[in-house]
């Protein structure tokens, strides 16, 4: 296990190198010239444009930026955002209220996931298993920025019951909203999941065997019919964290929380290379990571799944 | 294999008071019936299903509006005036209009096309892709998974805007939608490829493969005949639920720019120019909705139907 | 019950003055009236020389004070400047500065403090944006070869006189220049700047009507009065907060919800409601901005020197129901353009001959490009490229759908992506077809909207002419008023020059953005300005 382990870190390696160099290759074939956007719809003075190129080392050749960017990268130095700020200043500002509201979603998805689609697969065909679905159907078909407009004009500006927005520094009851709204449309992936394996399994052999020895119905939902449901589950929020990290571009507009989303987006529409690869690679690493997490689990979950 | 009803009078007293297979059905073997296969077995299980029936029912309609819109309506869906701008239905337009002054009606019904055939086409890309690719890495395990995962998890991190704008400016001047599915398609296929290789993780142990191999079967006869047929249910399940997804996706990269030209008409590109006015004018940005919810939901239970007759684990009765 | 209330009441305050430690000062206006505003993240430093857009301009503009201001009409008055004197000709001026200016660390401006500063952004070594405004002053073309400056050279046109007097002269005559200079990439910069201009530009140092007070990125940018601005009009408030936001949704959110004061846009989403929304203060009247699109001038079939391109031009220009898209698309947060300049600035007018060329006409366009057919035939399509990522798109929707019903031509809409793609390929010539132009004027005079866009010597690349019109008569016209002396005489002339571009339509003029926004309710003096500012200053709880 720990040589397993001690391996899939050593991944991580051509994985970052990977992820930087299409990363940076991609920025790159952005069309558009970043410095020219600087000056809007002004006259741009190209001597000054010239500069500023420099500074950004824009004015070399692809291999030779990137080069750069990676020597740099190696000191922790990964350069400046076009308006002068450390790229690292602008994570370091963006990712611990990403973090908090990912986590938060993540938390919101796997728990009512979980719990609606595992009711909804011991009862299947019954009144309530219609309910849910038509609910989780309505999540994936109605748009986050829907779902997230209602939410906050209801309660937030109507019946002042959550904040409207979450601004800088954001704590539990601010993204509490933004929480839910982001996480809604994977809770709803989750419910059909873990629907879908918690009705085929409770027909099972060994579910009958278990019952027939007189197990309580409680202990055959937990041990046996939910450790055989999980793994498509468990998958799926695994890699779901990372997206909920790195996707929530919406729901951040919407209630004004400066995190990775929106930074990305930006910097994307900028054309800032330096932000948006140190951006992708921290999501790779917390990717990498997860699907590691998820992987140990799988054998927590599955005995018969070993890794040598 | 017979059916419940058939179970002698009494018969039913000998049995567990449980949902499950009477024992009549386990113990007796129909020797006339013909050899069945997965597929015939399924389709058979298929055909008795209402969820499939109507699912079905719905489906081939919603096919039909897409190859036959004129049948619907005559109005045509790209004639706009600002003079209707945002009018309440009436005679003739039973949706009224939106904010341009386009008969809403009728570009819900134009729409069905582009958005079923972007949702259906990126979704079954999405499945053979994803699909092959978890498979081979959870079957084979070792560097291969590596690999294959660690190229998963690059794909995962890197923003689809990114990659839509670079990918989608190659082909600038193509105006089909398969530019669009295949953006989608790149950046959708890494899901299901996660999935895939769990569920392939959590079948390749189990009994019915290690007796198949103690019968001297392959392992790729394996893989395909056994371990397959026995991952599909979440990967069904993933795909019938995303393809709404990817139909609201193909509007976020019109919205961009990137997309499909803007006289294409489709629910998404609806969907999303209907944001602005959802304060005011919710109703334009309802119809179009419904159309996908619906939409949605024929997939859905016909991947539930066609997952419950596929899916051995269920075909226990 | 009502007396319980007052002693409640009295008691915060007295807390409130504990807290504060102060207090002293025996002014009603407690700690409490501090406006908060909404504002995106600056995208450069707060340098004003390197300032060029709203969310830094918004603070700069508060942090420093010019020679000259604009009120909220947009006429010039002086400020830091006690007079600025044309020679005869318009080349060279005298500017005399008032007495007992100071920066907020103290130092007293100076002419130094002017001069300095403007030759800093002026030097392209410096690589501050908005160096191509000093291009008229003498020595320009000098300090634009960056590989051989150092930085500190100085613009030979500007000589200190004395401590408060000095001279600039210019390349040209421009009788504008005088306003000009109440551009904020025209402020005075102190002594310190230079030591360390990149610390500067996160703490900078005015001697504007507020200082400020802290600047978190991403976050809020605090702004607190300045006591020692010599200004006539002092702030009504004792500071204003900016506060950061991805989203104008989400700010207007905040306005309704009374956790923020006042904005300076509506979002698309709310400029149906929001002048009947009862929990928001609102203003809309019309604005500076002029927005338009360009077609190449000498695109075939469309030339602008060609009569059946002039035709043609007339013809769109025609099909286009301005009226509709204003009152249907804006929901009326814009006015239908008349001219090619804005309301509010001195010179606008409404009845210029031509100005039906902007009138929707639906025989008239179909006469006119029937017209264009019988010269030669067309059977091109029209494109209309704008940038996806600026919310243009339902303007366009309309514009194109209007000219198809009216015309029944082949017209469609070409959403590029980013806007640095838009610019690029508009900056590169490489668009065939109609593109997305506008104007934010940067000092209200006419001159900034017409020289700017459509003098010659705009065009190829060396200023905003993206259309490369090229008319001698307009140029000369434009040149003319520049050395004119007397304003009348100088918007008359720029009239002139107006309506022949009325006739050939170099660009299409379709509206003027409106000045509108929203402020919290019980907000005073909520009024917008000719550059569709709030007037900060004047806010007051």
């Amino acid at each position: 296990m720990g040589k397993y382990l001690l391996r899939r870190i050593l991944q991580m390696i051509p994985v970052v190198l990977g992820t930087t160099l299409l990363v940076y290759a991609l920025v790159f074939a952005l069309p558009g010239d970043p410095v020219k956007a600087m000056f809007g719809d002004k006259p741009v003075n190209e001597s000054v444009a010239a500069q500023i190129r420099a500074e950004y080392n824009l004015d070399k050749p692809f291999l030779v930026q990137y080069l750069l960017f990676l020597k740099n990268a190696f000191t922790l130095d990964f350069g400046n955002t076009f308006s002068g700020q450390p790229v690292i200043d602008e994570i370091s500002r963006a990712f611990p209220v990403t973090i908090k509201l990912a986590l938060m979603a993540f938390c919101f998805e796997a728990i009512f996931g979980c719990v609606f689609g595992v009711i909804s697969g011991l009862k299947k065909g019954k009144w309530y298993d219609s309910v849910i679905l038509i609910v989780s159907l309505l999540l994936i078909s109605v748009p986050t920025f829907v779902t997230g407009f209602l939410g906050q004009y209801f309660l937030g500006v109507k019946w002042s019951i959550l904040p409207v927005t979450a601004g800088s520094n954001p704590g539990f009851f601010d993204l509490l909203m933004p929480a839910m709204v982001l996480g809604s449309v994977s809770m709803a992936y989750i419910i059909r999941l873990a629907r879908s394996e918690v009705s085929s399994n409770v027909s099972l052999d060994y579910v009958r065997t278990a019952r027939a020895k007189g197990m309580s119905n409680r202990s055959v939902i937990f041990r046996h019919i939910l450790r055989n449901s999980m793994i498509p589950v468990v998958t799926y929020l695994g890699q779901d964290l990372g997206a909920l990290m790195g996707g929530a571009m919406i729901t951040e507009q919407i209630f004004n929380i400066h995190g990775i989303g929106f930074l990305t987006y930006q910097s994307i529409l900028k054309g800032e290379a330096n932000m948006v690869v140190s951006v992708v690679t921290l999501l790779t690493l917390v990717f990498v990571v997860c699907n590691l997490l998820v992987d140990m689990l799988y054998a927590a979950l599955d005995p018969r799944i070993r890794y040598a | 294999m017979t059916d419940i009803n058939t179970t002698l009078p009494g018969q039913e007293r000998y049995v567990a008071p449980l949902e499950e297979t009477p024992l009549q059905t386990v113990d007796t073997v129909d020797e006339s019936a013909p050899a069945t296969s997965m597929w015939s077995d399924a389709w058979r299980t298929l055909r008795r299903n209402p969820l499939f029936i109507i699912s079905a029912i719905l489906i081939v309609f919603i096919i039909f509006v897409a190859l036959f819109p004129g049948v619907f309506t005559k109005t045509d869906p790209n004639y706009c005036t600002l003079d209707d701008s945002l009018e309440p239905a009436r005679p003739g337009h039973p949706f009224g209009f939106d904010m341009q002054g386009c008969d809403v009606y009728a570009r819900v019904i134009y729409g069905t096309r582009t958005s079923l055939s972007v949702g259906i086409l990126s979704t079954l890309i999405v499945v053979a892709v994803g699909t092959l690719i978890g498979a081979i890495a959870g079957f084979c395990g070792g560097w291969i998974d590596a690999v294959l995962s660690r190229i998963v998890d690059i794909f995962m991190a890197i923003p689809m805007l990114l990659g839509a704008i670079v990918v989608l400016q190659m082909f600038r001047t193509v105006t089909s939608i398969w530019k669009v599915v295949l953006v989608l398609a790149l950046f959708g296929w890494v899901s299901t490829a996660r999935i895939a290789r769990g569920a392939v993780l959590s079948s390749k142990n189990l009994e019915f493969n290690t007796a198949s191999t103690a019968l001297g079967s392959t392992p790729m006869r394996n893989l395909f005949r056994h371990i397959l047929p026995n991952s599909l249910a979440p990967i069904i399940v993933i795909a019938t639920t995303s393809l709404g997804s990817y139909i609201v996706s193909e509007a976020t990269l019109s919205f961009l720019g990137i997309g499909l030209p803007s006289t294409t008409v489709s629910w998404g590109g609806d969907i999303s120019n209907a944001q602005s006015i959802l304060r005011t004018d919710p109703m334009v940005l309802f119809y179009p909705s419904v159309a996908l919810a619906v939409t949605v939901l024929a997939f859905i239970m016909m991947g539930d139907a066609v997952k419950d007759a596929l899916d051995p684990k269920s075909r226990t009765a | 019950m009502k007396k319980k209330v007052m002693a409640i009441a009295a008691g915060v305050c007295t807390l409130g003055m504990l807290l504060s430690g102060c207090g002293g000062s025996g002014s009603t206006a407690s700690a409490g009236n501090v406006i908060t505003a909404f504002n995106s993240e600056p995208q450069n430093a707060l340098i004003p020389g390197d300032t060029n857009e709203t969310g830094g301009g918004k603070v700069g503009q508060l942090l420093f004070a010019n020679l000259v201001r604009y009120d909220s009409k947009g006429e010039t008055k002086m400020e830091v400047a006690d007079s600025i004197e044309p020679n005869k000709d318009a080349t060279q001026y005298t500017i005399k500065l008032k007495d007992g200016w100071k920066f907020t660390d103290g130092t007293p401006v100076t002419a130094e403090s002017f001069t300095k500063s403007w030759s800093y952004t002026a030097n392209a070594k410096n690589a501050q944006k908005c160096s191509s405004f000093f291009s008229s002053i003498k020595g320009y073309d000098k300090l634009q070869d960056a590989d051989s400056l150092k930085g500190d050279e100085q613009l030979e046109g500007l000589k200190v006189q004395d401590d408060k007097t000095f001279t600039v002269d210019l390349n040209s005559p421009n009788s504008v220049f005088p306003i000009m200079v109440g551009y904020l990439a025209f402020a005075p910069l102190p002594e310190s700047f230079y030591k360390d201009p990149k610390a500067f530009g996160e703490k900078p140092v005015g001697n504007g009507m507020y200082k400020l007070d802290k600047w978190d990125h991403n976050s809020q940018i605090v702004l607190t009065k300045n006591g020692d601005y010599k200004g006539e009009d002092k702030p009504k408030n004792d500071g204003v907060t900016f506060k950061i936001y991805t989203d104008t949704d989400a700010a207007y959110a905040d306005v309704q919800a009374g956790n923020l004061d006042v904005m300076d846009t509506v979002p698309a989403s709310a400029t149906k409601t929001f002048e009947s929304d009862s929990k928001v203060e609102a203003y809309n009247k019309a604005g500076s901005v002029i927005q338009t699109f360009t077609i190449p001038a000498g695109l075939k079939h469309w030339e602008t020197s060609t009569e059946e391109g002039q035709l043609r031009r007339q013809a769109l220009s025609m099909a286009i129901n301005r009226e509709n898209i204003v009152s249907k698309v804006l929901n009326g947060v814009g006015t239908p353009a008349t001219d090619f300049i804005a309301p509010v600035i001195p010179g606008y007018s409404d009845d210029l001959k031509g100005s039906d060329n902007l009138k929707y006409n639906e025989s008239k366009a179909k006469e006119l490009w029937a017209k264009a057919d019988a010269i030669s035939k067309y059977d091109g399509k029209l494109t209309f490229s704008f940038n996806a990522d600026g919310g243009a798109k339902p303007i366009y929707d309309a514009i194109v759908n209007s000219v198809k019903n009216t015309l029944g031509i082949d017209v469609a809409t070409n959403p590029m992506p980013t806007f640095q793609e838009f610019r690029d390929a508009v900056s590169q010539r490489k668009i065939e077809g109609a593109f997305r132009t506008g104007w934010q004027p940067d000092y209200p005079s006419p001159e900034n909207y017409l020289y700017q866009l459509y003098d010659s010597d705009a065009a190829d690349g060396h200023g905003s002419n993206d259309g490369d019109y090229k008319n001698a008569e307009v140029d000369e016209l434009l040149s003319k008023a520049a050395s004119s002396p007397s304003a009348d005489e100088q918007n008359k002339l720029y009239q002139q020059a107006e309506e022949i571009l009325l006739e050939q339509l170099p660009a299409i003029p379709l509206y003027y953005s409106n000045a509108n926004g929203v402020a919290a309710k019980g907000i005073k003096n909520f009024e917008m300005d000719w550059q569709n500012q709030p007037i900060y200053e004047n806010l007051s709880k």
